[in-house]
């Protein structure tokens, strides 16, 4: 790249080049999916719809049903209600169910399944037998050069490091161009420097082969940072859909709000044109959204660490003290708690130093609204 | 967070499940067909004794043969089990955990005389200490006529500890070996000594694995009819032999009260060794320190070496020292080995081998991957093969045969039919613990890449789990060659195995013929250890 070529630069910081006809085409389409195993309800009541390209991410807690609902659509299960559809055509629900080898729909697995019996190139071959030996050799050749593995083409799968394993199991789930292709929680099983390496090196591939891709993850950096849309799961509903961004400093939900970030509510009481808390009475602007309806009522204002500031004071001008320190490396954040009883965290760079019971005021200097929820 | 981890739990089991439920199905059925074929031997033993008159089947139970042959089993099966403990364990912790000088000599020598078949093993002790025997011989000269007799129960308890104490040693050592050497340092931190930390942390984690051998021996010495019928002491294996053609009720009964006896072993055994999970499962990432033998070295060297002298040198010498020595009376007796016999057991092994495995992918793959409690049901019918003793089996399919299909009476099918029933739990068991190996992910995957079932199965799951169905096969092939007692019984008039052959030549007395088959069956038996041992992938070192 020129260095004086701002142009592609900044596309290159946007995007990768794809190759996706229409994005606003309708890939997956989920209508009011519910799943039971025995008395227990999976997935609940689960509407959803993907377009073409597009790189969706289900994220939740463990037990919220995201795997349930990347093994319905794999056809891996049988909804118990609801129906699924791809590309305009029902594949569950309505007394159909395609099987899964019937669907066009990819899968990487968590343990990434590499076959363990055949090497890298027969893995990838394995789901295109059905094209002739000259274009099956092609396109496994495309593919190694996708994922950038030429050179391992005859390597067993146990001779591949975590990172190369996953590479040919994307490699092998996109060798037959399916419509979608699932990701299951896919960088859990790598260590930590190697999951952010990977995130920009599957969205690049993605992106490339210009599939639709949902992937499933409890892990909300990873969610935020690689998808195109954010689905938070909780309890087997989807309780919020939206771009990283979006979801992130609006969150719909009490729980969307907990669950992303490090999130604490401050209880204020809503008076007209201001609001009173434990760190003292803010302008009712600093919130987001119309709150008159609230006018004299209480409501809880989500407040993330980088929202907040703490400053050395004395005891008599003190909102509260210091009671935990968490260090980061590059930073701190120091948990507060208020004379009202409530906690808050603070985010510090490293320099900044608090010892604890040490006494302080709050400020806030978020550059934003905030989101509230009515009081519980 | 309790709902969730429950339906983490439901979410894991409906994992391993095939979404299409009617493959399972069939698969089911076909699974407990097999089942109910394989127990059909037992079935009849319960309905002949329920046809048999109350007051005759209570005077069989408490005649005094009955309590007396009850009483010399218990006995029988009781002290050979202590023996091999008293044997069994001392070696494990020689050979697993100590400074013993050559350890993996020893290890080996005292895994060994598992391949020594017990009734080649008696045949060799009474040939060796028997009256006309090779100890005779020598002391003869030196004018000793008389030396205490080999024949009772004394001599079926020698034979049988010298040839089953090794099960107690390999599961005692491989519990040693994998449990976690750090909680031994742990207790010796707390300041244990070395004897408290070996009685209160590593004895109750090794004695599962000692239950385990134990029940192996006293399932072995039940079911054992070689030994017993050469001795010449009355169990039950030798009376239902020979009460089958006289009383046929009463030999039913006395089946039933061995089956009975089995089940009641594996019971108490599955009450010692309850914990057995645990002691199996922690994976030790680090050995316990080795102890220090000292000037104990030459004690426990001369113990390893008594033994391995006892149990391999002296029975391989004896078989070797027949085939050397020819002549006659000794030779002789109108006895010859034909080549025919030999391949009439490889042929019958074979045979027992393929059939096997053919029945057991299917109860094998059922069982492996269906999750609900159901699918386990045919997979243990199967383990019917272990607890039915062959004299058991040969005398229920002798008459199972006779009452409903005469016309296969007296053919080899009824012989192959009986390896069947004992081996196919070998051959499920081989093939379920490589398919467990197969991660259900790949099916998925396989399936997700456009492969039907089948094809998954073929393409990815067959060709995984091809060295556990080999295996398995090899198990059947070898332990089939050596199988005594089902042989003796059912094997057709005309054909002739190595094992028919060497009865006979035993029965007549003339030893030195039986020397080249015997020692086959040891090279037999020796393989299909390695098989086994390899398929475990025991550590020897």
């Amino acid at each position: 790249m020129s260095r004086n070529d701002g142009r592609e630069r900044t596309q290159a910081f946007d995007d990768v080049e794809t190759a996706v006809d229409d994005p606003t085409r309708t890939v997956l389409q989920l209508d009011s999916v519910e799943k039971t195993f025995g008395a227990e309800t999976a997935v609940e009541a689960l509407s959803l719809a993907v377009n073409d390209g597009e790189l969706l991410t289900l994220l939740g807690p463990s037990g919220c049903g995201k795997t349930t609902t990347l093994r319905l659509i794999a056809g891996l299960e049988r909804p118990t209600a609801g129906t699924v559809r791809i590309n305009d055509e029902v594949i569950a629900g309505d007394g159909r169910f395609a099987k899964p080898e019937e669907r066009d729909v990819g899968i990487v697995f968590q343990d990434f399944a590499l076959f363990p019996h055949l090497d890298v190139s027969e893995n990838i071959a394995f789901g295109i037998q059905d094209l002739s030996t000259e274009d099956r050799e092609n396109r496994v050749e495309e593919l190694l050069e996708l994922v950038d593995l030429q050179s391992h083409s005859g390597r067993m799968p146990n001779q591949l490091s975590g990172g190369q394993q996953q590479r040919v199991a994307l490699a092998r789930s996109l060798a037959p161009e399916p419509d979608l292709l699932l990701l299951d929680e896919p960088f859990s099983n790598l260590d930590v420097r190697l999951r952010v390496e990977m995130r920009e090196e599957v969205r690049r591939i993605l992106k490339r082969a210009g599939v639709t891709a949902i992937s499933v993850t409890h892990d909300q950096e990873e969610a935020l940072s690689i998808s195109d849309r954010v689905a938070i799961m909780n309890d087997g509903r989807v309780e919020q859909v939206g771009d990283p961004g979006e979801v992130f400093e609006d969150p719909e939900s009490r729980f969307v709000a907990s669950f992303l970030g490090q999130a604490s509510f401050l209880s204020a009481r809503v008076t007209e044109g201001s609001i009173e808390t434990g760190i003292g009475a803010f302008d009712r602007e600093v919130l987001s959204g119309p709150i008159e309806a609230y006018d004299g009522a209480h409501v809880d204002v989500l407040v993330r660490p980088d929202d907040l500031q703490a400053l050395p004071t004395n005891e008599s001008m003190a909102d509260g003290y210091v009671s935990h320190r968490q260090y980061n490396g590059p930073s701190f954040v120091y948990r507060v708690t208020l004379h009202s009883g409530e906690e808050v965290h603070c985010l510090h760079n490293h320099s900044q130093l608090f010892e604890p019971g040490e006494p302080v005021e709050i400020d806030l200097t978020a550059d934003h609204s905030l989101a509230w929820y009515p009081a519980e | 967070m309790s709902w969730s981890e429950r339906f983490e739990g439901v979410r894991d089991l409906a994992a391993g499940s095939t979404p299409d439920r009617s493959t399972p199905v069939l698969l089911g059925a076909i699974a407990v067909l097999i089942g109910v074929v394989v127990l059909s031997p037992l079935l009849w033993l319960l309905i002949k004794t329920q046809s048999i008159p109350t007051g005759r089947l209570l005077s069989l139970l408490t005649s005094d043969t009955t309590l007396q042959v009850t009483l010399n089993s218990i006995i029988l099966v009781a002290v050979v089990t202590i023996l091999s403990i008293f044997v069994g364990v001392p070696l494990a912790i020689l050979t697993a955990q100590t400074d013993l000088p050559f350890r993996r000599f020893w290890t080996i020598t005292s895994a060994l005389p598992l391949v020594v078949p017990s009734y080649i093993g008696a045949f060799a002790f009474v040939s060796a200490f028997g009256p006309r025997g090779e100890l005779a011989g020598l002391l003869g000269p030196l004018g000793i006529e008389q030396i205490p007799s080999i024949y009772g129960l004394h001599g079926a308890v020698i034979v049988l500890t010298f040839f089953t104490y090794p099960y107690v040693f390999l599961t005692t050592r491989a519990s040693l070996l994998s449990f976690d050497g750090s909680v031994v340092e742990a207790a010796r931190s707390l300041n244990a000594t070395r004897w408290e930390a070996f009685k209160r942390v590593t004895l109750p984690q090794i004695t599962p694995g000692i239950a385990a051998g134990s029940l192996l021996v006293a399932l072995y010495v039940l079911s054992d009819f070689g030994t017993p019928a050469i001795m010449g002491y009355d169990v039950f294996t030798r009376m239902i032999y020979n009460e089958m053609n006289a009383r046929l009720d009463y030999a039913a009964v006395l089946s039933l009260l061995l089956v009975g006896l089995a089940i009641t072993i594996v019971w108490l055994e599955s009450r010692v060794g309850g914990g057995r999970e645990g002691a199996y499962v922690t994976r030790g990432s680090r050995r316990p320190g080795t102890i220090k033998l000292g000037r104990w070295k030459y004690l426990a060297l001369a113990f390893c070496g008594t033994i391995a002298t006892l149990c391999l040198v002296l029975p391989v010498g004896i078989l070797l020292h027949w085939l050397q020595r020819g002549g006659q009376g000794f030779a002789g007796g109108g006895f010859t080995f034909e080549i025919s016999t030999a391949w009439t057991s490889v042929g019958l092994a074979a045979a027992a081998a393929f059939l096997c495995v053919l029945l057991a992918i299917p109860v094998a793959y059922f069982a492996a991957t269906t999750d609900s409690k159901l699918a386990s049901i045919p997979d243990r019918m199967t383990y019917v093969g272990y607890a039915v003793p062959g004299v058991v089996l040969g005398l229920a399919l002798i008459y199972l045969g006779l009452s409903y299909v005469p016309f296969l009476y007296g053919t080899v099918f009824v012989l192959l039919f009986a390896y069947v029933v004992r081996f196919l739990p070998q051959a499920v068991g081989s093939t379920k613990s490589s398919l467990l190996q197969v991660d259900p992910h790949y099916v998925d995957a396989a399936r997700s890449l456009g492969e039907s079932p089948t094809a998954a199965f073929r393409r990815v799951v067959l060709p995984l789990v091809m060295p556990g169905i080999v295996a398995g096969a090899a198990l059947v092939f070898l332990t089939t060659m050596k199988e005594l007692p089902a042989t003796l019984i059912l094997a057709p008039s005309g054909i002739e195995t190595f094992v028919t052959y060497i009865w006979l030549v035993q029965g007549a007395g003339y030893y030195g013929q039986a020397a080249i088959p015997a020692l086959v069956l040891v090279v037999v038996s020796g393989l299909s250890m390695l098989v086994l041992l390899g398929r475990e992938r025991y550590d020897v070192t």
